[in-house]
């Protein structure tokens, strides 16, 4: 984590919808190795960051940067190729398909899902391989949550794009949720995390921002954030 | 604060269920096992059977019963019969693809079959005077119909749901309206009119297939051909289904925008659905025009259309077994049903089973069949009473059901008459039926199904190809009802 290599930046990115302004000059950055979160409250534009990091909304002006190349003009499954990958918001599995299937579907760009991809998912989520047959619409939430990162997993990413991982899970597994991507973290995977949820998100990362209206208004490692005065009252809750 | 109290668990009544499992776990989940347990009796046969006999071995035992069919079969009805229902699994198979796979509601999707067909017309037969090689032509209809089904394609890649319907049905009614159209058509630099097409008189004397010298002159040589085709395709498509194509297809159906975000080139897939699609379709069509060795364009509408979407739908839309279960019905119900004895039994097994659907239990379904007994008695009594005049047995009977059933019901005279009546009362009292309380409806239930048996016995029977259509319709509003997800179609369960 000393090397200091971005993986992502992005740089003066405007974004609308129609003719409503939604990002408004967001700078961003995601270095090799790092865990970085992206904090604000209800439509501040979080979603729509990581949609437009993805290329699924395309910018205005700016300029993304992924992996040492431009890919503010590339398509979604580009970007994919390079190395993004997306636990989506409620983690839209494909529901009338298998676990299996689910998983083999994030490693698409690669081709063919590969053997020991599959086992290195079934070593991080023991509960997946036993399920593997069933439809993922069976599952229950947390399990749901389990084969979203897996399938996120199988495409060997260089960086993890996590959207509300906490949304729609119990208190308990939303603490399961962030061991888990502490976890991954530790062994050396990059991810940037969109949260409401500042206190779970800022206790596992490195680095933080904070959107408002669409602007970062603030920005800084982890351990400051959750000290910041203002951040507290307004986030934390405390 | 310390005194404050104990949450006290329930343990009566239903919560005990789910306090047996244990507080905090999701009942739904936990017993999911056990609901996808197999079920005793006779319910569970088909669920036995699926689980101890693997899938090939159940296609090895159709292509056996499909080979011995055409070994053995002589008469040329029957193999017509079975000409047709090799067409239909194809139709359906290619239709799978779009629609049950990719997700891709084609309302045009017969339009290519018809192509096909009038392609194969054009190039062998009188019509223009081409008769070129049969691989020839099949060649350019199958290279033909996969280029049109790209460029359907193109304005599909931006559209979902009922607009790509529309788009789709636009270009299944170009395709009627041209063919229509170009029997008179006058280009700028000639003066007398061309006649491509032949209009709404269709192309007669299509040559048949060719291949190696051998000329396809007897309808059993187009069952093989169909037979190794269907075989073959059996094999490819569940092949490329198992494969991450086939993988990302099933995706773009379940959620397009998700898809895409997993890498899934959305667009190239839908178009690769598509041209396959496309393609078989053309191909079946070819078949089609060489064995029938006629083509009219009335044969490549919406009625065709609806009934392929029924089969693949009756059958489980995104399986292969399903798309063959389903074209079997298709395409075999509809001459089962030109016999009025077989459609007066199957009528009133439909009826039943509505019935029994909707009765639920089997004091319910007792009570509503006895109650229409009794209201046909009553009915005829009453009316005996009143010296009502009936029509004489002999003139009305058309099978032994309707005998069976002269002894019970009431046949006024003027039978078109109180048909139409009987069928106006009918539909005014399904509407009321569907909106109205619970007491009301038992009370209608019996009164509803004797005025279906009565308007069927008096008024449809006789009138084959209506009630050809009003049955097929009715079953599937009852398969619909009772197995959404058709004969073979996986349930669709999703907690969330």
């Amino acid at each position: 984590m000393s090397e200091k290599k971005p993986l992502l930046e992005i740089s003066n990115i405007d974004t609308y919808y129609g003719v409503i302004h939604i990002l408004q000059q967001v700078n961003l950055r995601v270095d090799e190795g790092e865990l970085v979160c992206l904090l604000g409250g209800n439509a501040c534009g979080k979603s729509t960051t990581l949609k437009t990091i993805l290329g699924m909304v395309k910018p205005k002006v700016g300029k993304i940067m992924f992996a040492g190349e431009d890919v503010t003009h590339q398509n979604t499954p580009a970007r994919v190729k390079l190395g993004m990958a997306v636990v989506p918001e409620n983690r839209r599995l494909f529901a009338p398909m298998t676990v299996l299937e689910n998983l083999k579907i994030g490693a698409y760009v690669r081709g063919e899902a590969a053997e020991e991809d599959l086992e290195r998912v079934y070593e991080l989520f023991p509960k997946l391989k036993e399920r593997s047959s069933q439809l993922a619409g069976t599952l229950s939430g947390g399990e749901q949550q389990m084969v979203a990162v897996g399938r996120a997993l199988m495409s060997h990413p260089r960086l993890i794009l996590m959207d509300e991982p906490s949304m729609g899970l119990a208190p308990k597994l939303v603490e399961q949720s962030f061991e888990m991507i502490a976890n991954l973290h530790s062994q050396g995977v990059s991810m940037l995390i969109v949260e409401q949820n500042a206190n779970m998100a800022l206790s596992v990362a490195d680095r933080g921002y904070v959107l408002q209206t669409g602007r970062i208004v603030l920005e800084g490692e982890a351990k400051e954030l959750a000290g910041h005065e203002e951040l507290r009252r307004a986030y934390l809750g405390r | 604060m310390s005194e404050s109290p104990v949450p006290k668990e329930i343990t009566h009544s239903a919560p005990a269920e789910a306090a047996k499992l244990g507080i905090g776990t999701d009942e739904w989940v936990a017993q999911h096992e056990e609901r996808t347990a197999r079920k005793k009796g006779l319910k569970g046969i088909p669920q036995l059977i699926s689980e101890t006999v693997p899938a090939w071995a159940r296609w090895v035992v159709l292509l056996a019963a499909a080979f011995a069919f055409g070994a053995f079969v002589d008469n040329q009805y029957l193999l017509r019969i079975g000409v047709n229902l090799g067409l239909f699994v194809m139709l359906a198979y290619g239709l799978n693809i779009v629609m049950g796979y990719a997700g891709l509601l084609d309302l045009g999707y017969v339009a290519f079959y018809g192509i096909g067909a009038y392609g194969y017309a054009l190039m062998s037969s009188e019509q223009i005077g081409h008769h070129w090689s049969t691989w020839l032509s099949v060649l350019i209809i199958i290279i033909g119909t996969a280029l049109l089904g790209y460029i359907v394609s193109l304005p599909a890649r931006r559209l979902f749901g009922d607009y790509l319907a529309i788009v789709t049905l636009f270009f299944g009614q170009v395709f009627v309206q041209l063919v229509l159209a170009s029997d008179n058509i006058t280009f700028p630099w000639a003066d007398d009119y061309v006649d491509i097409t032949a209009g709404a008189n269709g192309i007669p004397g299509i040559d048949p297939f060719s291949f190696f010298g051998h000329k396809f002159l007897n309808i059993r040589d187009y069952y093989w051909l169909l037979l190794v085709l269907v075989a073959l395709l059996t094999i490819t498509i569940s092949r490329v289904n198992r494969t991450r194509i086939g993988r990302a297809w099933r995706t773009i159906r379940e959620d397009a925008l998700a898809a895409e975000s997993m890498g899934v080139m959305v667009n190239r897939l839908k178009t690769m659905a598509f041209v396959t699609g496309a393609a078989i379709a053309g191909l079946a069509g070819a078949i089609f025009a060489a064995m029938q060795s006629a083509v009219f364009v009335s044969g490549f509408d919406m009625p065709l259309m609806t009934m392929i979407y029924a089969a693949v739908i009756l059958g489980g839309s995104g399986s292969l077994a399903g798309a063959v279960m389903g074209a079997i019905v298709m395409s075999v119900l509809p001459e089962v049903l030109r016999v009025t004895n077989y459609s007066e039994i199957l009528f009133l097994a439909v009826l039943v089973l509505t019935l029994a659907a909707v009765g639920k239990s089997v004091k319910r379904f007792t009570i509503n069949i006895v109650s229409i007994v009794l209201i046909g008695f009553a009915v005829k009594i009453l009316l005996g009473f009143a010296s009502i005049k009936i029509t004489p047995t002999e003139e009305w009977v058309v099978g032994p059901v309707s005998r069976a059933l002269s002894h019970w019901m009431y046949v006024p005279l003027d039978r078109v008459l109180w048909g139409n009546c009987a069928f106006v009362i009918l539909i005014v009292l399904i509407a009321y039926f569907t909106t109205t309380t619970p007491r009301i409806k038992t009370i209608l239930l019996p009164i509803i199904g004797y005025l279906g048996i009565f308007l069927w016995e008096v008024r449809l029977v006789t009138d084959v190809n209506t009630t050809r259509q009003l049955l097929i319709g009715a079953m599937l509003v009852v398969l619909m009802i009772t197995r959404p997800q058709g004969f073979l179609g996986k349930p669709r369960v999703e907690v969330l």
